[in-house]
């Protein structure tokens, strides 16, 4: 066995996805049960605890195990289809949830058996996510919950979500909040498609009438939702701005500069600078990204997520800005206004317009870039916070 | 206006000023216009328009034309048209742009017309222009960038085909070519198309002649959907040729630009009224989102932007209607300056705006479409500064 750190080198962990390929043969099992003893021999997310899916080992181990089961041609566990599950959820649930939580959720979570989704959002508190209204009242070992969320991504493909209610609207906003996981079939949750400025509907509204929530879908303590859900916003940020070890020119920078390269005739000395910049600002902004990753290797996200996010929002922005101009007449162009329902943001599968416009939310959503500076000047800084109207009163005095 | 030009032409900037402020006239167009639309052109009604099958509202486009006698405002009186300037066209152009308004004012009352009173004895065509009975649009791509010398529209995509029998007689050329991203050319039924041969030339064609035939784009801005125009031996009927026809071309592509430097600058003054008055009520922190002087400074820095884009376009418009010699830098310094202002603002308010201005329902994108389109529009701030380089002399190398 290996259980201890000696133990965890790269060709040892080899060795152990070897053992298991000799006894699980991808071409002859389901996906999903090829998937579920994965999960079950710690090879899924070799960082999670033994039990978990994991080894308890380093998280750069994860590359080594993830090339020796491409090479042997098993399937993936679909991680595009569930982001914000292993994103956001699994890491919220393995530092709240309760032992009988992460037995129960985890397995079906890492396999995508379960796509999760994150119900926080309300129309009236996006940056002010802590003053949201959706009402969650105790009714024996069940809560009750009423309200609206918005900007849901994949709710109409979750099984599950997690959820951010107010259990308490006789305490200040923060101290109030509590922290659920919502069966997204259970009676009373309705998901409608939010149509976005793509003209596609990548995110969801989703109205809470009367749900029942059993107790035992509680993450932590009732009065906590607050710091449960600041941990599903650090990981959240940490993904979308740096999901994972990238090679050079990739990501929005790499159509640009294909584009430069077999279009000679587009050139201008302007526009060369433009593209030089950005290239370069794109190539750093990949080192500092890989220097999160080794960052979050020896330990957990901290606010330097917010910076990886700050400058991915930018980037994508003046990169996306700047091919459509570069693309000149045909950056006039659009490739279909369709109100379509994808699976997921395709920046690349598209064109160069549905880029400008797509990446115009990446500095809204998972947080605000204007709410991430603030981060940065407070938790990074150390800069005083403004002077705050909204701290001690309660929240149901607050003005509206 | 006070102070001294910082331009380091010649003569040209050395004279005083013009009055950039807005008339009487002026101002009585730009009100009439803002109650027509503020009547007919609901940003609603506009949305719902991108998905339909008629993306240009003829009925909308009728009442301007006619009823504010918004389609002949550059064609003289003795042609039926209003006998006004760039100065009121441009005007027209900003309360426009600040409602993305789905018309074809800019292609035909501003670039057709131009091209034709370049041309001259088309009075009769444009006597139908002047009451919006015709509607015309100049066959160039959008993103065609007037050249700081000689036209960049020559050498074309159509080119002069051989006659067909009878041709002779009728004196009709035929046409026979593409022309891709053409703007306000879907509602039209003439078009003044340049062509190559020998000498050069632009002709007129009817739309609904044999052998034309128009596409619709998919467009980044739908509120001005582009389209592409092919023509497979469409007959034709010359009206300039060689350096008469570059002459309108160029005169066409400068009245452009310089006019949409001023749509330019009602869709940013637009983008920044809307922001302001949703900061001012949108309440997070329980406070107006307004309050916090991350987003004042932001705001302010953008109505300083404004007032200068304002400045810029207010020029090019005064010199495009006195024919001064400073019009080509005035029109290459407001389109450079316009166009990156007005896309900055419309992605001001999208963000600004937060999760409503990412959607569809809320307007914030059509202003962001129209505004990156318009700024690639007759050349992007690139073009123009590089056509700058060359006009004020400060050359790369």
């Amino acid at each position: 066995m290996l259980t201890g750190a000696s133990e965890a080198t790269p060709d040892a962990i080899r060795d152990r996805v070897r053992a298991f390929l000799a006894e699980h043969d991808p071409a002859e099992m389901g996906k999903q049960d090829f998937n579920n003893a994965r999960f079950d021999a710690g090879l899924a997310w070799v960082h999670y605890p033994e039990g978990l899916g994991g080894l308890g080992v380093s998280r750069t181990l994860q590359a080594v195990v993830d090339a020796e089961f491409a090479a042997a041609g098993a399937p993936t566990n679909d991680p595009e289809r569930n982001g914000i599950g292993l994103g956001m959820a699994a890491p919220t649930i393995l530092a709240y949830g309760s032992d009988e939580q992460q037995q129960r959720w985890l397995r079906k979570l890492w396999t995508a058996e379960e796509v999760w989704c994150q119900l926080f959002s309300e129309p009236g508190a996006g940056s002010d996510l802590a003053a949201l209204g959706t009402r969650a009242v105790r009714d024996g070992e069940e809560w009750v919950v009423t309200g609206q969320k918005v900007w849901t991504s994949q709710a109409h493909q979750a099984r599950r979500g997690l959820l951010l209610a107010r259990t308490d609207p006789d305490v200040p906003k923060h101290q109030g909040l509590t922290y659920f996981a919502v069966d997204m079939t259970a009676p009373g949750v309705e998901v409608r498609p939010l149509r976005q400025l793509t003209g596609e509907a990548e995110f969801n509204e989703v109205f809470l009438t009367d749900v029942r929530i059993p107790d035992t879908d509680r993450i932590g303590p009732v009065g906590a939702g607050w710091k449960v859900a600041n941990a599903t916003l650090m990981s959240e940020r940490v993904s979308i701005g740096a999901s994972r070890a990238a090679p050079r020119e990739s990501g929005m920078i790499e159509s640009a500069a294909r584009t430069w390269r077999s279009r000679p005739e587009l050139r201008t000395p302007g526009l060369h600078d433009r593209m030089l910049r950005l290239w370069t600002d794109a190539e750093v902004a990949r080192l500092a990204g890989e220097r999160l990753r080794q960052q979050l290797a020896a330990g957990q996200p901290g606010p330097e997520g917010s910076a990886a996010k700050l400058v991915f929002a930018r980037l994508n922005q003046e990169i996306s800005g700047f091919e459509v101009e570069l693309a000149g007449g045909d950056g006039l162009r659009y490739d279909d206004w369709t109100m379509r329902r994808p699976e997921h943001a395709n920046f690349y599968g598209r064109g160069p317009g549905y880029r400008y416009l797509r990446a115009k939310g990446n500095s809204i959503e998972g947080g605000t870039s204007e709410i991430l500076r603030n981060i940065v000047a407070e938790r990074v800084l150390g800069l005083p916070a403004e002077p705050r109207v909204d701290k001690d009163v309660p929240w149901k005095d607050l003005p509206r | 206006m006070e102070g001294p030009t910082q331009v380091n032409d010649r003569s040209a900037a050395k004279g005083a000023l013009p009055d950039l402020l807005y008339s009487d006239a002026e101002r009585a167009l730009s009100d009439a216009l803002a109650s027509l639309l503020a009547d007919r052109g609901g940003l609603d009604k506009t949305l719902a328009r991108t998905e339909s099958a008629q993306t240009y509202d003829d009925k909308l486009w009728s009442s301007i034309a006619s009823d504010l006698g918004c389609a002949g405002l550059l064609i003289p009186e003795r042609d039926g048209g209003a006998g006004a300037s760039y100065r009121e066209a441009a005007a027209a152009a900003e309360v426009l742009g600040s409602y993305v308004a789905p018309v074809p004012f800019l292609g035909s009352a501003v670039v057709a017309t131009a091209a034709l009173l370049s041309v001259g004895s088309q009075g009769r065509l444009l006597a139908k222009m002047a009451d919006g009975g015709v509607t015309a649009a100049l066959a160039v791509p959008f993103a065609t960038a007037p050249g700081p010398e000689g036209s960049t529209a020559f050498p074309a995509s159509v080119r002069v085909a051989g006659p067909k029998p009878g041709d002779a007689a009728t004196g009709v050329a035929r046409l026979r070519g593409m022309v891709t991203g053409v703007a306000d050319a879907l509602p039209a039924s003439v078009l003044l198309v340049p062509a190559d041969g020998v000498p050069n030339a632009v002709y007129l064609v009817d739309m609904t002649a044999e052998g034309v035939a128009k596409a619709p784009v998919t467009s980044l801005d739908m509120t001005r959907q582009l389209c592409d125009l092919s023509f497979d031996d469409a007959p034709a009927t010359l009206i300039a040729s060689g350096q008469a026809a570059s002459r309108a071309v160029d005169a066409a592509l400068a009245a452009g630009a310089g006019v949409l430097a001023a749509e330019l600058t009602g869709l940013a003054q637009r983008c920044l009224d809307m922001t302001v008055a949703y900061v001012k009520e949108r309440r997070q922190f329980a406070r107006p989102i307004g309050s916090f002087q991350a987003i004042k400074h932001r705001l302010a820095d953008l109505w300083v932007s404004v007032s200068q884009a304002r400045a810029a376009s207010r020029y090019a418009a005064a010199c495009l209607a006195a024919g001064s010699p400073d019009v080509k830098v005035a029109v290459a310094l407001a389109k450079a300056y316009c166009s990156e202002v007005a896309v900055t603002a419309a992605q001001e308010c999208v963000q600004l705006h937060g999760g409503i201005g990412f959607t569809w329902e809320h307007p914030a994108h059509l202003y962001l479409k129209r505004a990156k389109a318009d700024s690639i529009g007759f050349g992007t701030a690139g073009a123009h500064r590089a056509a700058l380089a060359s006009l004020v002399d400060l050359p790369a190398s």
